[in-house]
């Protein structure tokens, strides 16, 4: 060849102003904007915010929509960053894996709302008088919503990186941390996106609870939309109500098209599976920034930041091997060492916990917090067979369509992100009017929002079954209950038991939401754990919120190993095609 | 010191815990060396051990016991001047052509522009100009592993280590890269001077290598070796060609009955209860069987033609025949298969004659299944849990080794009918059997 070859990198050059540069210029100032607005408060006192309460005037609910945004997107910052760290330590460390890995399983089964109480407090004192204090409580919250499925499917990424990848790559001499961006993070890209997704429509249900809040007589009302929405409920505002669903379904919109759309398309190419001829998603917002100056802007800039911290952060020749031998014995007393400094600590948190409950808290409240727990228990296992009952066909039907799966599925999406309280005017005003029981009524409002993973997994399901196997079952004529005993049902099982775990912990989180219900004055309450500790944190009774909680994740805890755990595991080994 | 090796292995032996404690003895005693300009071939079945060797020299595991140097220096990790090039490819999927070959620089910490002219060279002498920007995903296998090369000779080592670099692609495409890099490698266009090629395929050895090391499994030794002083290129139809693989051919079905008749006075390779048993399924041994009772071999083959009749390789082709042997369906040895009374029974026969038949081999000469057979009839239920076995089996074996031994002989017993098996349950019972 004549002319040397160009290096790849170098983009079609030509014109400097195109559609998509204009685009992407309004963009990012829209961001900076947005940025400088929504975070414009964060440095007033707590009295100045009292002078400016938060008012349902529906022009209000743009800065309001902006600023819950914000904290949403700071919240998934810090579980990125908890991410990063905490699953690669527990992944990396074998030391540290025996402690994180529990814990982390422990937090993931923990009623987060019940926190909210607890963690109030610290904050606020962190700022005293500061409105930086409640937001960051706010944050936290929606933080504790968001981190722990992320870290870890990111854990569970790390363990599983293909033996063969990481031999090449310690074969090439790849230092630890380029092995780790470049082999690691990328392998870990696409479950940690679809985790990030699935977290922000959680975060929603924690944002209403999160930013008014309320402990025994601290009152705060941080401007956003979940404050509007407590607001409105307060006063009986219907109109207002209906105002904050159309905002947050523009905000959900805003979040799907302009960040998760093209993190999806994006992270494509990090599929590990190496088969061709899947349509790839498919992003406008990607591939504005692909083919506008800001895209080869930003590469070039990572491009940098990747080589000079390649370079220059870490010492450039790979470690020569270790010597083991002699070593041990020292490992040896050093994995003893600590594993006994972590069963000192745990000791002394169980220690100190029992001290702290059992000072204000007898045997009674123990039982009836158990009591009250199994009540919540009965609600949780009905209300799953009875969204799967509706649900499981549903999803099947819309799985075998095809084409059918990508309508549904962003609704779906949307759906769970729709957090119970905005669906208290219309339950509360049905049982009152219609002289219902709340014990059984005000159930339904647990699974609103959960149920929906058990949609989401069947239709994955569905859309997975080998058309052979649908084609067998034409063939053979199979129809009616034996075709769903036969075919459907076994295809989407493992699929299935995946959402109602996902469901089940949920609605058990949702209860200190959905077990107690108010409408203005009116104020509806079922027996169960969840209303127990809703109570208790309004009471600001922190004996018995530590108590509900501590009973609430045994609960938890004890289902998932005894009943969800095995049925998983029997599901995997059964059912599993391939 | 001699000088002159590229490498020089000495007396390693690797073990491997087993879980339930005790270890596993996966290579003993290794020697050899690797001169400058030579293609040095480690030929065996699985389990050998040859792949673990690989990793050794590779610096990405560490011996038990002996030394491994490279130019001198003894290899404790990676090693800059060693690259090695994958059975899978282990390329990054998120890393187009161009950016695979580039990281093994990066790691280096060379300039920018080092990197891309380099690399780029590496493509183009690879022959993968054009493909720069393409993502491994959109390649053929072939073309895969070409970037697998590229990837491996960009950062100039001066040994090469090939993991069965072939063996995953079709064989029209396994010839085309076979060819090219043999070329490169004759017309001294390679960076590399000296390569270790691990296969287990007696013709690929033949045809590419000029030493081929032969070994044994379990532990993997060093059995035999073997020259090819054959002037490249080299041609399969080639009389003294055709010699060298017979050669090598009788040197690997002569060995385990050589071996076992020193350990034991039984005539077939020793099978007691604790021996790892293939996974062959049954139509496979009905298959071979047929095909050696037919025409042209009415009951006697040759096994490199089987070979290339069947297109089986050595890993495929040998597990079939040596089941075959412990069945006592047939005789191995001097690179032939017989088959005996029985055998030819088996291949006239009717299917319920021929479960009949193979029922009666199976609990006759196969221990792990007469054992089962046993505990199953004393047993009041009738019924055994898996784990029973398994926990026996371990005492010999890694778990995946009994794991894989159990699976074989749930097969076998099932198409013998001589007990079932229930995996939901994971149990073994007699609720069928004839």
């Amino acid at each position: 060849m004549p002319q040397p070859v160009p290096p790849i990198s170098v983009r079609k050059g030509g014109r400097i102003l195109t559609f998509w540069n204009i685009v992407a210029v309004l963009l990012v100032l829209g961001v900076l904007v947005f940025l400088a607005e929504a975070s414009r408060g964060v440095g007033q006192t707590l009295a100045e915010l009292r002078m400016t309460p938060v008012s349902l005037d529906p022009a209000n609910l743009p800065e309001y929509a902006a600023r819950t945004s914000l904290r949403m997107l700071a919240a998934m910052l810090l579980s990125l960053l908890f991410t990063f760290t905490y699953a690669t330590w527990a992944a990396k460390s074998r030391r540290a894996e025996v402690l994180l890995i529990p814990l982390l399983d422990i937090l993931q089964s923990v009623p987060i709302l019940g926190f909210l109480s607890i963690t109030v407090v610290f904050f606020m004192s962190l700022a005293p008088g500061k409105v930086l204090g409640a937001e960051l409580a706010a944050i936290f919250a929606i933080f504790t919503s968001q981190a722990w499925n992320m870290a870890f499917s990111f854990y569970q990424s790390l363990r599983t990186v293909p033996d063969e990848l990481v031999e090449a790559s310690r074969c090439f001499g790849l230092s630890g941390w380029m092995r780790f961006w470049r082999l690691e993070v990328p392998f870990a890209m696409p479950p940690l996106i679809w985790n990030m997704m699935m977290s922000m429509s959680g975060g929603w249900f924690f944002v209403v609870a999160s930013e008014a809040i309320s402990v025994g007589d601290t009152t705060v009302a941080l401007p956003g939309i979940g404050s509007y929405i407590a607001l409105a409920i307060q006063q009986r505002n219907l109109a207002a109500i209906g105002w904050a669903i159309g905002a947050m379904l523009l905000v959900i919109l805003i979040y799907d098209q302009l960040l998760f759309r093209p993190l999806v398309a994006w992270a494509d190419r990090f599929r590990f599976e190496q088969e061709a001829g899947v349509t790839p998603p498919h992003s406008w917002a990607l591939t504005m920034l692909r083919r506008s100056w800001l895209g080869t802007l930003l590469e070039g800039l990572f491009g940098v930041a990747s080589r000079w911290s390649l370079y220059w952060v870490v010492p450039r020749h790979n470690n020569p091997g270790r010597a083991r031998g002699g070593q041990d014995r020292v490992a040896r007393w050093l994995d003893h060492a600590w594993y006994a400094a972590a069963i000192a600590l745990t000791a002394l948190a169980f220690w100190k916990t029992a001290a702290f409950v059992s000072a204000g808290v007898s045997v009674s409240d123990v039982k009836e917090a158990i009591q009250l727990g199994l009540a919540t228990m009965v609600r949780v296992f009905v209300l799953i067979a009875v969204a799967s009952a509706i649900w499981v066909p549903v999803g099947v039907w819309i799985g075998l369509q095809p084409g059918m799966a990508s309508i549904a599925q962003p609704i779906a999406q949307f759906l769970a992100a729709f957090p119970a309280n905005l669906l208290f005017p219309i339950v509360v005003s049905g049982i009152v009017a219609l002289k219902l029981n709340p014990n059984v009524w005000l159930s339904p409002l647990m699974i609103l929002g959960t149920q929906w993973y058990i949609l989401f997994n069947v239709v994955a399901g569905a859309s997975t079954v080998p058309s052979e196997l649908r084609d067998v079952g034409t063939n053979l004529g199979v129809r009616g209950w034996a075709w769903w005993r036969k075919i459907a049902l076994p295809a989407i099982f493992p699929f299935y038991v995946t959402g109602a775990i996902t469901a089940s912990g949920g609605s058990w989180n949702a209860s200190i939401v959905a077990e107690v219900a108010s409408w203005g004055d009116t104020h509806l309450e079922a027996k169960g754990l969840g209303a127990y500790i809703a109570q208790a944190t309004e009471a600001g009774d922190y004996h018995r919120i530590v108590l509900g909680i501590a009973v609430m994740s045994a609960f938890v805890i004890i289902i998932n190993r005894a009943f969800w755990r095995p049925l998983y595991s029997y599901a995997e080994r059964k059912f599993r095609l391939s | 010191m001699e000088t002159g090796s590229l490498l020089d292995v000495r007396s390693i032996r690797k073990i491997f815990p087993k879980p339930g404690g005790g270890e596993l003895l996966v290579l003993d005693d290794i020697n050899l060396r690797v001169e400058e300009g030579e293609i040095l071939g480690l030929l065996g079945r699985t389990g050998s051990g040859k792949s673990t060797l690989l990793r050794l020299i590779a610096g990405l595991s560490q011996p038990a016991a002996g030394s491994i140097s490279y130019l001198g220096q003894t290899v404790t990790g990676p090693a800059p001047g060693i690259a090695m090039v994958f059975q899978s490819f282990a390329l990054f999927p998120w890393l187009n052509v161009l950016e695979n070959v580039e990281l093994g620089l990066e790691a280096l910490g060379l300039p920018p522009h080092e990197i891309r002219r380099r690399s780029l060279a590496a493509i183009d002498l690879i022959g993968l100009d054009g493909f720069e920007s393409a993502y491994p995903r959109e390649l053929s296998g072939g073309m895969r592993q070409r970037v697998g090369f590229a990837r491996a000779l960009v950062v100039h080592p001066n040994i090469l280590l090939m993991d069965e670099p072939f063996s995953a692609l079709d064989v029209l495409t396994a010839e085309t890269l076979r060819t090219d890099f043999l070329d490169l490698w004759s017309e001294g266009q390679l960076p590399i001077k000296g390569v270790v090629l691990v296969t287990h395929n007696i013709e690929e050895a033949v045809l590419m290598c000029d030493r081929i090391l032969i070994f044994s499994t379990s532990p993997g030794r060093i059995m035999s070796e073997i020259k090819v002083s054959l002037l490249q290129p080299r041609h399969r139809l080639d009389p003294r060609f055709r010699e060298l693989v017979e050669q090598i051919y009788v040197a690997m079905t002569t060995q385990p009955s050589a071996q076992a008749r020193s350990l034991r006075s039984e005539h077939f390779p020793g099978r007691g209860i604790g021996s790892v048993l293939p996974q062959v399924s049954t139509n496979r041994l009905s298959g071979l069987v047929e095909t050696v009772a037919g025409a042209p071999y009415s009951g006697k083959a040759d096994l490199p033609v089987i070979a290339s009749i069947l297109q089986k390789e050595v890993d495929d082709l040998f597990p079939i025949a040596e089941t075959l042997q412990m069945l006592r369906f047939a005789d191995i040895g001097g690179g032939d298969i017989r088959l005996t009374e029985a055998g030819t029974a088996f291949a006239d026969a009717e299917i319920d004659e021929r479960k009949r038949l193979f029922r009666r081999h199976l609990l006759g000469y196969v221990p792990l299944a007469q054992h089962i057979r046993r505990v199953l009839d004393e047993r009041a239920s009738h019924t055994a849990p898996k784990s029973r076995f398994l926990d026996e089996l371990e005492d010999y074996m890694t778990p995946e080794a009994a794991e894989q031994t159990l699976r074989a002989v749930i097969e076998w017993g099932r198409y013998a009918e001589a007990f079932a098996y229930d995996d939901e349950m994971a149990t073994f019972n007699l609720e069928n059997p004839a």
